[in-house]
């Protein structure tokens, strides 16, 4: 394996630091890419992973250390672009109004001349066959018509396809935070092809199954600076949440024993006329299963709509929503963390219709110790938290309402796997106390938490999962048909 | 650093910088003999811009797109049939207040029914809604200048301790309005719906509701303002409502609100009225004409809207 070091050096990043006010984000972190390699970057939320990627792809000034790709030392975004690195990010960056051809001449600027949109067009979708066969996206819709799912695939084909010369460096930044198992077993696949045809990958990824099993070269990261480099052979799972500093815990909860007491909570007659009927009961954690984009999103919006007026404010809360895509429809971006956390909770902390500030403070103060927000002031703006930071705010949102049902769209994207725990451990604890959960999930070890699943195909339930029947194997299989070519 | 985010903080600092520069200029001007008459005039004629901005900045914090152009028409609709119904009667002072209180109510609810029931864009509802109303203020009007009750014209266009009564109404109306956007639920609410909708639903918002009262609340303010103005100068115009379309606006941008929505202060307000009476009375004192001095008057709207919008940024 040590030949490895020998190979060219695609990028380099020596001794980098960079600081936003106060807070350093990177701490003299160093990372290396060699050409061939795909290297797995691990870390917790605000670590630093996505600021050393900004560096590296020219959107960041280092303030101190150096760069330098194939060897010349230099910085900015076209000086990374003529070195064939390219980024895929972990906030999807298409231009929701123009087609996917469109995008891609965004991105590769020699598609020009007469016919600039055929050749645009059949660029991608050579490149979307490649990487995910068999899949079924209309590439002459705008991105606004496709689902979150089908935009990351589009978003990852434009950044692999090539025109001239094919890219030497692809960052990945949470590929397959909204893709289902099938589809990121094919990106996996891909990775290693392009890899062993000399390519460079840069894979980010909290799901620590994909880089154990794709990467070569595994970094973690911690508060800025790099505590671990190693062949990926050279660590399991257990070692790596420990590099990241981590106690791991063994994921096992007791299931509710005693659900399906009493009336239904919630319930909901067949979507789209067949399938199964919907219902939740007190105290229970239901999961929604199937392949991303079948619907669940949908199902969810429509529990919560139908049950919230849109013309009078209601007098007692009894649903709430925790948002997966946060830009859409979860943050408030010119408001405080603290303005985005008490939004739903008002009714409560209020008196004749006039918030109380104290009140407001003490919450805030109650979730950011509960909840480890990683902030000095929970007056600062939403926008200067993490991505992971942003949804543990919209978690406290809903949590701290009296809601008795709360509703989960996804929510754990991009967030890291201590966080998870903690929030995992806290899901528990309020379902244990009454409160009914409902969770749409894209990965798998969620699902595997809840205690009944009803699994999603084609905007309807397809089959429904209780206890020990959750299984990878049975919810795949109830998320493919029998005739389907998957 | 610190000043800067001082004045990163505080966007309404700007228009009151403002208006003291042309206060002082065009005192100068004169020699200091006009400016005890200049600031009174100031105070009185910003009081009714500050009215009607006021309810436009509760509809444009509600996000893009979202605006009432019906303002003028409502004022005059109001001043009009207030008038009328009041007959020069001093027991009738209130019933007027109320009448064109009501007016208000139903011409909000009306510029919000074609909005959500037709699924109209606001700019067009509302329009629409003017042409309805400054038609019913022509039919009842039908050219008659109705004076206002006495004591109600008095109070008008008197004052105490030499500041006019109607800048008085206006302060009042200024701090319910800024406790409202500041403190209450209400204001919350305005501001996470001009941020964001999706969001503010799915935060548990009663969106339609809370935007259903802010139109009402903005046709009110303007009928509130049509019934001082008219009384104030001595009877309703059927033109007395038209230069507070674009003041309306104007004010609420000068003063420091976001255009795109859930951002918004009162201060802001109060300063870019008195600035822009001063601006138009400076011009005055200088002596240009009238044709010359609308000119300038978009001129400086539109610097300032540049300079605001340079000073915005979102991150």
């Amino acid at each position: 394996m040590t030949e490895t070091l020998k190979r060219e050096e695609v990028v380099a990043a020596r001794g980098i630091k960079v600081t936003f006010g106060a807070v350093k984000a990177l701490d003299g972190a160093d990372l290396v890419i060699h050409a061939g390699e795909c290297i797995g970057l691990v870390g917790h939320n605000g670590a630093g992973k996505s600021t050393i990627v900004n560096v590296i792809n020219g959107g960041l000034s280092p303030h101190d250390g150096s760069l330098s790709y194939s060897g010349n030392e230099t910085h900015g975004i076209s000086a990374a672009r003529a070195n064939g690195v390219r980024c895929v990010f972990q906030e999807l960056s298409l231009c929701p109004n123009l087609t996917v051809g469109e995008n891609a001449r965004i991105m590769h600027a020699e598609l020009k001349g007469w016919n600039w949109r055929g050749r645009a067009l059949s660029l991608v979708e050579t490149q979307l066959r490649e990487i995910f066969p068999g899949h079924s996206i209309d590439c002459d819709l705008s991105i606004d018509d496709l689902s979150i799912a089908e935009r990351q695939m589009v978003e990852i084909a434009i950044s692999f396809a090539g025109i001239d010369k094919r890219p030497k460096l692809v960052i990945l930044d949470e590929p397959t935070s909204s893709l289902d198992a099938g589809l990121a077993a094919q990106l996996m696949a891909y990775i290693r092809k392009f890899v062993a045809q000399g390519g460079s990958v840069l894979l980010i990824s909290h799901i620590l199954g994909e880089i154990l099993s794709t990467s070569d070269r595994i970094v973690v990261m911690k508060d800025g600076r790099v505590v671990a480099d190693r062949m990926a052979s050279e660590f399991n799972t257990r070692s790596l949440v420990e590099a990241m500093g981590n106690v791991v815990r063994e994921q096992e909860f007791a299931r509710a024993a005693a659900a399906k007491s009493g009336a239904a909570v919630l319930s909901m007659p067949p979507r789209r006329g067949h399938g199964l009927s919907f219902q939740a009961y007190r105290g229970e954690m239901i999961g929604l299963a199937g392949l991303g984009g079948h619907g669940q999103t949908e199902a969810l919006l429509d529990l919560y709509l139908d049950r919230n007026s849109n013309w009078w404010p209601t007098q007692k809360r009894e649903i709430a929503f925790v948002a997966g895509d946060r830009s859409l429809n979860g943050t408030f971006p010119l408001w405080s963390i603290l303005k985005n956390l008490s939004i739903a909770s008002l009714g409560q902390l209020s008196s004749n219709r006039m918030v109380d500030r104290g009140r407001e403070d003490e919450l805030g103060a109650g979730w950011k110790k509960r909840i480890e927000i990683r902030t000095p002031d929970m007056h600062n703006r939403i926008l200067s938290l993490s991505g992971g930071n942003q949804q543990k705010v919209l978690f406290a949102r809903a949590l701290a309402t009296t809601a008795t049902t709360v509703l989960m769209d996804d929510p754990m994207r991009g967030v890291d796997i201590g966080t998870k725990q903690e929030v995992y451990e806290i899901l528990r604890s309020e379902a244990a106390n009454g409160r009914t959960f409902i969770w749409y999930s894209t990965e798998m070890d969620e699902i595997r938490l809840c205690d009944r699943v009803y699994v999603f195909r084609n905007g309807a339930i397809a089959a429904e999962l209780v206890g020990e029947e959750i299984t990878e194997k049975n919810v795949l299989a109830a998320s493919f048909h029998e005739g389907d070519a998957a | 650093m610190t000043l800067h985010r001082f004045l990163m903080a505080k966007p309404w600092i700007w228009s009151f910088a403002a208006t003291i520069i042309v206060w002082v200029v065009t005192v100068l001007f004169t020699g200091g003999a006009s400016s005890f008459g200049l600031s009174q005039a100031a105070l009185t004629f910003a009081a009714f811009s500050v009215v009607v901005g006021i309810g436009q900045m509760f509809v444009i914090t509600l996000g893009p797109g979202n605006i009432d152009l019906s303002v003028p028409a409502t004022m005059t609709l109001s001043g009009t049939l207030a008038l009328k119904l009041m007959d020069v009667q001093d027991g009738m002072i209130l019933v007027g207040l109320l009448a064109s209180i009501g007016i208000g109510l139903i011409i909000g609810l009306g510029n919000y029914v074609l909005i959500k029931a037709l699924r109209i864009p606001p700019i067009i509802a509302t329009l629409s809604m003017s042409f309805i109303v400054q038609s019913v203020a022509i039919w009842s009007n039908r050219g008659l200048r109705i004076k206002p009750p006495e004591t109600l014209a008095n109070f008008a266009t008197s004052g105490l301790f030499g500041i006019p009564n109607v800048a008085l109404v206006a302060l009042i109306l200024s701090v319910i309005a800024w406790i409202l956007l500041e403190k209450s639920i209400y204001g919350r609410w305005i501001s996470a719906i001009g941020q964001s909708t999706f969001a503010a639903r799915m935060a548990g918002i009663p969106v339609d509701g809370t935007r259903l009262v802010t139109y009402m609340l903005c046709a009110v303010l303007a009928s509130v303002c049509g019934y001082l103005l008219a009384s104030f100068s001595g009877g309703a115009a059927l033109n007395m409502g038209s230069e507070y379309l674009l003041m309306s606006i104007a004010v609420v941008v000068i003063g420091g609100t976001a255009v795109a929505g859930g951002n918004s202060n009162i201060p802001g307000i109060w300063g870019a009225s008195l600035f822009m009476f001063l601006v138009v009375s400076m011009l005055n004192t200088y002596g240009f004409g009238a044709g010359f001095r609308l000119i300038l008057t978009g001129l400086i709207i539109i610097a300032v809207i540049l300079l605001a919008g340079g000073r915005q940024s979102l991150r």
